[in-house]
């Protein structure tokens, strides 16, 4: 047992004696896909709760035209089969009817574009946040950095598989997590699971500067309602906010080489307070004054 | 016009005959066909359960070299299904062989160019073989980039070795090849018409085939443009793509996606034709609304040209321009509408028979209905975050592609296999081979549907746990298609090598009424010595 794992395994100790002091035990809020899931994972934020309710909305649209054509088409098949109808009608031109099919659906195209161009702008469009972080995407693992905190840095790798079927080394893992994030925490989900977390503050509109050092990759988190590619030579911004405590997963979600389904997304959504204490843990500076951020706004 | 029937096999490699080529090319489509499914069989067996199983057991090769073969199977699926199985069965395969038919033409307008085209396909078909078995990422073989190929992933950094370029040759070739049909079958379709067939009174295939033809003309010199300026990218020094050097990677998706688009509507257009055939034959009436039909996929054709961006919202596009794609992008759906409901008030009022072709028209107009309306949902870049590089959109092109253009390609054959082989195929046993096909392409594609909204990306060789379910019975609908696939197999060995009973002129009675039906089946070797008068 080298000398790394038995400090991560004391400070995970002294972290579950202080957790009280940390005040972050209780159970947090999970964005990971679900079991036999149907329908999008449950939205964490306002984003994603946008996300969803339109596209309830374009459901209910396209299951009535399905329908309807699906309808029309069974109704004709049983109608007009041969042994019914075995005189064809010579009709091949209703100038009504066609104007009807033509201008029908340009409404609802007009309508769901009425509610799909605000839903657009309100994700483009970057609000007034509070603090940047920039993601750079290499291959096959992220790369955080806090540029308005004294400039943590970070990488953020998968957690091998081994791992999840081993005991021992999975309370190993969770202590390093844990020492790392200064709170108890546990691994989820093979696959999704890092060795270090993106920490952000509930309740805090966050933008995110995204880059990548090789190929093109993508950060998504479905759950919060962000996907973005990172493109090398470019500086792509998102933003969002995480309302519960919790833990988010996303993937990679642009094509990058062999390890591309081997590069998750975690991200650990704290209380305000935990941050903090999380910023001075990793010898981070927590400025008083939001004003003073020079990448933040 | 007056040779001798060239006999052995001088008459198919130095072939000039547009019937021959055309056979050709269907065969070459089959046999491509049979490659490209077997690679998704490959990787819906991996993906069956989570980890990796599969991959390392038959190619026997460690977990880290699995990955990497997976990503090279979906680029090979990819290619392989739309350059060397879809384009030649329904352009040059059904195109060669049946415009000149419909138009009363004895043969394509420039009949050794159309060898030269068809003769430049095998080789593109051998070079992107031997592309998956050079090295191409680090210390792995083949190109493992989708057939996207997007930079820097598909530059010298993510695969360094030969097999890229390689790729890229391939499809130089057969994109010659696709541009040097496309001239012929505009020179053909504008100049060798029969007197009196006014080009409103074409059939439906010959005008699909001919806004097709537009569309690869003006769309594959871009893509043989960008895949070039990758290649001296890759091995001249060039930085187009290169950030370092002032280029950009989003340029080629541009480029790319600017081909891309045009592309899938070089994929469907030539199926539409098809079906209008079809859905007209076997309700024994003229199609509804015939100029509305050949306007629409005018105007499909067109707009598939101001669209392209739509497969790139999440590269950073800025908001306005999002907006522009949004809009251009839901209006595709009005022309397409036009359609579907053209083929319903064909079918209304008629005498309809099921036989086979028309079940597959029947099949393709409902499942394409499926995938058309989840474009729809795509076409939304706000929705599209949540489903942009995830299971949903592989659903969605599948079913407009694997449930569409695969259908027709069906359809097609089992509506003209008698006219092109004078034998029929058995009935009962082609509907047999229908329903299982039916089923099991969607048990494969429509819990894709569940899978991608619940946000499992593309292109991944494993998955977490949570996955597993929808994954499963996504396999199992391969394994039924698996065996309909081979039950096609089976029927069409029947039809062309065992069945005696031979068949006239035209088999489907009076619905069918294009010029391919007045003739023998098989036709004569070369048809039309005396041009047919239209009224």
């Amino acid at each position: 047992m080298n000398v790394k794992r038995l400090t991560a395994k004391f400070a995970a100790a002294a972290i579950a004696i202080s957790g009280f002091a940390f005040g972050a035990l209780a159970e947090g809020r999970l964005g990971v896909p679900k079991d036999k899931g149907l329908w999008l994972q449950e939205p964490a934020n306002e984003q994603a709760r946008r996300i969803a309710d339109f596209n309830l909305d374009l459901m209910y649209i396209i299951t009535v035209i399905t329908v309807l054509v699906f309808v029309l088409m069974f109704y004709v098949m049983w109608r007009y089969r041969a042994k019914k109808n075995p005189e064809p009608s010579k009709v091949s031109h209703n100038t009504v009817i066609e104007v009807i099919w033509t201008g029908v659906p340009i409404i609802i195209l007009a309508v769901i574009g009425a509610t799909s161009l605000p839903l657009l702008y309100y994700q483009d469009q970057i609000p007034e946040t509070e603090f940047a972080i920039n993601v750079t995407g290499n291959q096959w693992y992220w790369s955080y950095e806090y540029p308005d905190h004294g400039g943590i840095e970070f990488v953020s790798t998968i957690v091998d598989e081994e791992v999840f079927a081993d005991p021992t080394l999975k309370a190993q893992a969770e202590a390093e997590l844990s020492a790392f994030l200064g709170m108890p925490a546990k691994l989820n989900a093979n696959l999704l699971d890092t060795n270090n977390r993106l920490v952000v503050p509930v309740g805090t509109k966050i933008k995110v500067h995204l880059t990548a050092a090789d190929v093109i990759h993508a950060w998504a988190l479905p759950s919060l309602g962000v996907k973005l590619d990172a493109v090398p030579g470019r500086l792509n911004e998102l933003w969002f906010e995480v309302e519960q405590v919790g833990t988010y997963y996303g993937q990679c979600s642009e094509l990058c080489g062999r390890d591309h389904a081997y590069m998750p997304i975690a991200v650990e959504a704290v209380s305000k307070e935990d941050f903090v204490k999380w910023v001075e843990l990793r010898g981070g500076v927590n400025r008083a004054d939001a004003a003073v951020s020079a990448l933040g706004r | 016009m007056a040779h001798a029937d060239p006999t052995g096999w001088k008459r198919w490699v130095f072939s000039t005959n547009h019937k021959d080529i055309g056979v050709m090319y269907i065969w070459f489509a089959f046999i491509a066909g049979v490659v490209g499914f077997a690679m998704s069989g490959l990787m819906r067996m991996e993906l069956a359960e989570p980890g990796i199983q599969v991959i390392p057991e038959i190619f026997g090769m460690t977990d880290q070299q699995a990955r990497h073969m997976f990503n090279v199977l979906t680029t090979g699926h990819g290619l392989i299904m739309v350059f060397f199985m879809v384009m030649p069965a329904l352009i040059g395969g059904f195109g060669n062989y049946f415009v000149p038919l419909m138009i009363g033409a004895p043969d394509m307008a420039f009949p050794r160019m159309n060898n030269i085209s068809f003769w430049l396909m095998p080789p593109a078909f051998i070079l992107l073989l031997l592309s998956t078995v050079v090295e191409g990422a680090p210390g792995a073989n083949g190109f493992g980039g989708g057939w996207t190929a997007y930079p820097p992933l598909s530059g010298t950094l993510g695969h360094p070795g030969p097999s890229m370029d390689l790729a890229i040759f391939s499809l130089h070739v057969a994109g010659a090849s696709s541009i040097m049909g496309a001239i012929n079958y505009i020179t053909t379709i504008f100049n060798m018409r029969a007197p009196g067939m006014t080009i409103h009174k074409m059939p439906l295939f010959a005008w699909s085939i001919l806004i097709t033809a537009f569309l690869l003309l003006l769309s594959l010199p871009v893509l043989a443009g960008a895949i070039t300026m990758l290649l001296t990218d890759r091995n001249f020094g060039t930085t187009f793509f290169e950030p370092s050097g002032g280029g950009d990677p989003i340029l080629f998706q541009h480029l790319f996606w600017f081909f891309g688009h045009p592309e899938v509507y070089i994929m469907i257009l030539p199926a539409f034709g098809i079906i209008s055939h079809i859905v007209s034959t076997f309700s024994r009436k003229p199609i509804f609304g015939y100029l509305g039909m050949a306007y629409a996929m005018t105007a499909i054709g067109f707009i598939g040209f101001i669209v392209w961006a739509h497969h790139m919202y999440t590269v950073g596009l800025d908001v306005d321009t999002k907006a522009y794609f949004v809009a251009a992008t839901m209006v595709i759906a009005v022309p397409t509408g036009v359609k579907i409901f053209s083929w319903i008030a064909t079918m209304w009022g008629g005498s309809i028979t099921f036989e086979v072709p028309m079940m597959y028209a029947i099949a393709f107009i409902l499942l394409f209905t499926v995938g058309g309306v989840t474009g729809v949902v795509l076409s939304n870049a706000g929705a599209d975050v949540a489903m942009h590089d995830t299971y949903y959109v592989v659903a969605h092109f599948h079913y407009v592609l694997s449930l569409g253009a695969v259908f027709a390609i069906f359809a097609g054959l089992y509506y003209w296999i008698g006219k092109m082989s004078g034998k029929q195929y058995p009935e009962r046993l082609a509907q047999i081979q229908f329903w299982i096909t039916f089923v099991g392409v969607n048990v494969i594609f429509f819990p894709q549907h569940f899978l991608g909204l619940q946000g499992m990306p593309r292109r991944y060789v494993d998955y977490p746990d949570a996955f597993t379910f929808w994954n499963k019975i996504s396999t199992i609908g391969y394994q039924i298609t698996a065996v309909g696939v081979l039950m096609f197999v089976v029927v069409m060995y029947y039809t062309l090598f065992v069945t005696k009973k031979r068949i006239g002129e035209n088999q489907w009675g009076e619905g069918a009424n294009t010029l391919e039906w007045t003739l023998s089946s098989p036709p004569p070797f070369h048809q039309f010595n005396e041009l047919p008068r239209i009224k």
